[in-house]
């Protein structure tokens, strides 16, 4: 490689890792900013944490987010690896395109439309929106994430080894439960790490189904953004985002030593 | 049962799976396919149903607020009522108010600079992340992928801090002495705001798939190029590109179609003057609390969106397709 396209790519790597990452790193630091006001700088401090942990209403929006976030994307997991099984193995059936648009399309679909949509449903069929509204709409649009983690690990291990077991007189529910699911495990639970994320986050299609009761943190966050910048929210987005970091470097680590001890 | 047992023998000495007839695993089976299938049937079809059809009826100052409603009770002729009943005015109203196709078309526009520029910057991103050194590469990809775990609310929250008249930028800009601090740059409430959002919340969802082709191509290919006479200039637009191009159409349909749709960045970043469909149906709905103006908004949205969505779910099934 020539010394040119190395200065390139060192250049171009340090430019977008530092658009990647500047906002966010700004946005930890001012949470430790002993001034109210969000850009002068006052020194170092804690006190806006203290203050969040006093705060009923959060923590109350804390505790429902993850018990939506678990429940969901466990339920999601369930139902998304079926899904992925169904793809892989049944080779065409009846109803496959149908099926396949409908895993696929959420995962691009407009946040809007698909709120919309849910709200829609429940408002026809008399449902008041709360904690199971919520639940139904965080299991449909996170599933297909599952099944597309999912999918791809079905497709690349080694078949002859299900077959083998099979041949020896295992019967195919004794032969997926001891075979095939211990060898599409890191997958799922990948797809259920991807799924509880994507969970936590969400803001627009919880704020068409949920209900009065079960406001998410995502949903108070917004309404403090609403009202502007402040160092309050700076702390919560800080503890959200080191939730979410130790979380996806710990399954990349765990996924690492995984497939070195295998 | 006989008929199974003969095709069974086929495949060699089997007698324990022979012994115990085969029920369970056909129940089984239908229950792995048809468990998603219902639920998806149910949450995600149905809803659209709904949508479609609240879409043909009129607002009504009563809750739900749409008429008409849907009953089985009146049989037949309550059927008939029910259709005599839709009308397709609510999308006669979006094509007459010149807000609504403003919101489209602005929509279709700041999307479509948005993938562009992503683009632009995530290429020379994922082409180093490709030739960087191996061990180096799932270290750069987590890099890249992390920001997008965390929240796009919080993505977008940082942003305001940064953009807004006495923001980060501007203080920034003035401590350079770029800009004077008196007379600030003002692009927060802007169509630049949302353009930068977008760009920025999107990023790596261009670079992972623009990383993946990248990273196949056969490095032996360029230097057979070049030791041909090609320049590197040359050899980039000639080779690395056009392989590199089911990662660019990928990447910027993973870009384009959310962006069309987006609602948090535009209400956050956007002001009142940035005009975006996804506004305009969330004001639609919770603001004029008519539902059958934002039922059509949605399925307009959604013709709009079939083609590039049909594109994209070809891609991914033929990727899927084939084992890695």
């Amino acid at each position: 490689m020539s010394m040119r396209s190395k200065w390139f790519g060192l250049t171009s790597l340090t430019l977008g890792f530092a658009f990647l990452y500047i906002p966010i790193v700004l946005l930890i630091v001012y949470s430790f900013n002993e001034s109210r006001l969000v850009t002068v700088w006052g020194g170092w401090s804690i006190k806006w944490y203290g203050k969040l942990y006093g705060d009923e209403q959060l923590r109350q929006a804390a505790w429902i987010t993850l018990r939506l976030g678990i429940l969901s994307a466990t339920v999601a997991s369930v139902l998304g690896t079926m899904a992925a099984l169904t793809l892989v193995r049944h080779g065409r059936f009846r109803g496959r395109l149908l099926f396949s648009s409908m895993i696929f399309a959420p995962i691009v679909m407009p946040e809007v439309i698909t709120g919309l949509s849910l709200l829609l449903l429940f408002v026809a069929i008399n449902t008041d929106r709360g904690f199971l509204t919520l639940t139904l709409a965080h299991v449909t649009f996170t599933m297909c994430f599952v099944t597309v983690t999912v999918q791809a690990r079905i497709l690349s291990f080694d078949r002859s080894i299900e077959e083998a077991a099979m041949d020896l007189g295992c019967p195919p529910w004794k032969t997926f439960f001891l075979i095939t699911l211990p060898l599409i495990m890191p997958a799922i639970v990948a797809g259920w790490l991807l799924a509880f994320t994507l969970s936590i986050d969400d803001l627009v299609i919880s704020t068409f189904t949920s209900g009065p009761g079960s406001t998410t943190l995502p949903l108070r966050i917004y309404s403090a953004v609403k009202l502007g910048v402040s160092p309050e929210i700076n702390a919560v987005c800080t503890i959200l985002i080191g939730v979410v970091a130790v979380g996806t470097i710990g399954a990349a680590l765990w996924q690492k030593t995984r497939r070195t001890t295998d | 049962m006989t008929q199974r047992a003969v095709t069974d023998r086929n495949f060699g000495e089997l007698p324990a799976a022979e012994t115990k007839p085969t029920v369970s695993p056909n129940r089984g089976r239908l229950v792995v396919v048809a468990a998603p299938y219902l639920w998806l049937a149910s949450f995600f079809l149905l809803p659209f149903l709904i949508v479609f059809k609240i879409s043909l009826s009129v607002p009504e100052l009563a809750m739900p607020p749409y008429s008409p409603q849907f009953t089985t009770q009146h049989g037949w002729q309550g059927m008939t009522e029910f259709l005599g009943a839709l009308t397709l005015e609510n999308y006669w109203r979006l094509y007459e108010d010149p807000l609504y196709v403003a919101s489209y078309l602005s929509s279709v526009r700041i999307a479509a600079i948005s993938t562009f520029i992503t683009l632009l910057l995530g290429y020379p991103i994922a082409y180093a992340m490709a030739r960087a050194p191996k061990p180096w590469q799932p270290v750069l990809m987590i890099g890249v992928v992390l920001p997008f775990f965390s929240s796009l609310l919080i993505r977008i929250y940082a942003w305001i801090g940064i953009l807004k008249p006495e923001g980060l930028l501007n203080h920034f800009l003035a401590w350079l002495g770029l800009i004077d601090r008196t007379n600030p740059i003002d692009i927060f409430n802007s169509e630049t705001a949302v353009i930068i959002g977008i760009v920025y919340s999107y990023l790596p969802f261009m670079i992972l798939p623009l990383y993946a082709t990248l990273e196949k191509i056969d490095i032996s290919l360029l230097e057979a190029a070049q030791d041909l006479g090609c320049t590197p200039t040359g050899v980039f637009w000639r080779i690395t590109f056009p392989l590199s191009m089911p990662g660019v159409i990928a990447g910027s349909l993973l870009v384009f179609i959310p962006a069309i749709g987006e609602y948090v960045i535009p209400d956050l970043l956007g002001g009142s003057e940035t005009l975006m469909i996804g506004k305009q149906l969330v004001n639609e709905f919770y603001v004029n609390r008519d539902w059958p103006a934002a039922s059509a908004v949605a399925v307009v949205l959604l013709i709009v969106l079939v083609v590039p969505i049909a594109c994209y779910q070809k891609i991914l099934e033929r990727r899927l397709a084939q084992p890695q």
